[in-house]
């Protein structure tokens, strides 16, 4: 019972700060994941671009995969918590002892971090898309971003969406680590918390219970999304031959 | 030479080492429907597919209305809105209903406004008897609707000239035949067509000319009558008696 009262005690004594710091994990994990899709999307309609006959924009092209390639392989192969380090301090460095402000070098590196992640994610969900979606598309005479925007992208934003989600629910759990820069996210203010308090193991199964709450929202928000996506799986059929204003509803079988 | 459509000279198209067309010329004229017709692997999809550049050429040229489509500077996009193509997987966009799949090229390529768009749309959907479906999505339709839906985008983009890429080969057996019973109405309309297809009835009482093709030329390019009773080549004959025996 006195375990109960203790947890009881810590929420109704910190509360303010547990949910500052739901919020701050909340509002990075989220901007991070979408920044990410777009820096993923961006570079997988950039990547996919067909081989120019021009030598000077093939040129172009090949230091352009190059670098997004470097990009690519340096945020996946190097931690987090390392990267808001070197960014953090290295601007410090650079711009004579001034500081980034920390909720937006923690924006910032979340965002770039999920980008490298999201340009494999989506280069898969493009490669996944049949090779007639593109011709079909090329055949009437679209290019190769109408292709992409209308046709390709938005059948592999439903295929990847649950590695989107993975990637969403990593970012919660993952900006922990931007306590290093001093981001007041949960797990910075639960260590506040615990500094204070010396309840180590109580402090600790509050924020658990609240990151799952996170995650596991966010899971199953995502999984309606998903079927919000699939699209209705019945349609009207316009008149038939005996009666044209007849409307004739048709459903699909599961 | 006005109302030549296409110009094909020595067209060559390797796979890698593999040597698929090995010198096509052709001449193509304005209203003709033409059936491709041979083996599989005689290159009759690629030589298709070349027209239309979804396959890049080798070597060789050609001209379409006396303009030269490999050269350089030469607006592909344009020139695809009036070539249009009808493939053996339907390729209708996966993500649309029947009407947005005959609207997106109108809208985005001849930047016609969405009210005529959907109007031409309409028109060419009921010429292929699928007005009633503009709500559905492909992966709703059967076979055949889908391919008709297919014909419906292409028409929709008012090209100068169709080309269908083994349109009944995905298709059940008794879905073949509205396929090309509307094929055989578009024929009628003065529409140049060019067609690669095994369905040898078709192409014998449809089309104005017949290419056979076997091993990346075409060994023969005659009037359909010459070609199913008189043909000139032996490798035609025994082309068109080893098909022909399978189906009876």
């Amino acid at each position: 019972m006195q375990f109960f009262n203790e947890i009881i005690g810590i929420i109704s004594k910190y509360w303010q700060m547990l949910l500052k710091g739901l919020g701050y994990t909340m509002l990075i994990a989220l901007v991070g994941t979408l920044v990410g899709l777009v820096i993923g999307l961006l570079t997988g309609v950039l990547r996919t671009i067909p081989k120019s006959k021009n030598t000077f924009l093939r040129i172009l092209q090949k230091i352009m995969n190059f670098i997004i390639a470097v990009y690519v392989e340096i945020f996946r192969g190097t931690p987090m918590m390392v990267q808001a380090m070197v960014i953090f301090w290295g601007y410090a460095l650079l711009a004579g002892g001034n500081t980034l402000p920390v909720i937006g070098a923690g924006l910032f590196i979340v965002s770039i971090n999920t980008g490298a992640y999201m340009a494999e994610i989506v280069r898969g969900g493009i490669m996944s898309i049949d090779k007639g979606q593109f011709e079909g598309a090329h055949a009437i005479g679209m290019n190769h971003f109408q292709t992409m925007f209308y046709v390709v992208l938005p059948q592999a934003i439903r295929n990847i969406l649950p590695s989107v989600a993975n990637e969403f629910i990593i970012n919660i759990k993952d900006t922990s680590v931007l306590n290093v820069i001093g981001v007041a996210e949960l797990y910075y203010n639960a260590y506040m918390i615990q500094t204070m308090n010396y309840k180590i193991f109580q402090t600790y199964v509050i924020v658990s219970v609240m990151y799952f709450a996170m995650t596991f929202t966010v899971s199953r928000l995502l999984r309606l999304l998903e079927k919000a996506m699939n699209g209705k799986n019945s349609y009207v059929v316009l008149g038939s031959q005996s009666d044209p204003a007849a409307e004739i509803r048709v459903k699909e079988a599961e | 030479m006005a109302d030549t459509v296409f110009e094909i000279r020595n067209l060559v198209k390797n796979f890698g080492s593999n040597e698929v067309l090995k010198g096509i010329s052709a001449t193509v004229k304005k209203g003709e429907v033409i059936s491709v017709i041979g083996a599989s692997g005689s290159g009759k999809s690629t030589f298709l597919r070349c027209l239309n550049l979804l396959e890049q050429p080798t070597s060789g040229s050609i001209e379409f209305e006396g303009n030269d489509i490999l050269g350089k500077g030469f607006n592909v996009e344009a020139y695809r809105a009036k070539v249009g193509m009808v493939f053996q997987s339907f390729n209708l966009f996966n993500n649309m209903n029947v009407l947005k799949n005959c609207v997106l090229g109108q809208m985005k390529v001849l930047k016609r406004s969405k009210k005529e768009a959907e109007e031409v749309a309409m028109k060419y959907l009921s010429v292929v008897g699928m007005s009633a479906y503009v709500n559905a999505r492909p992966a709703q339709l059967s076979g055949g609707q889908k391919q008709r839906v297919a014909i419906a985008r292409a028409l929709s983009m008012n090209p100068e000239v169709l080309l269908f890429d083994e349109p009944t080969s995905a298709l059940d057996p008794e879905m073949v035949g509205e396929v090309l019973s509307v094929m055989r109405d578009l024929s009628k309309t003065g529409l140049t067509m060019i067609t690669v297809t095994h369905e040898m009835q078709f192409a014998r009482e449809v089309s104005s000319r017949v290419l056979f093709m076997d091993g990346g030329v075409i060994a023969e390019d005659a009037l359909p009558e010459v070609i199913f009773t008189s043909p000139k080549e032996a490798r035609t004959r025994e082309f068109l008696t080893r098909v022909l025996e399978k189906r009876a």
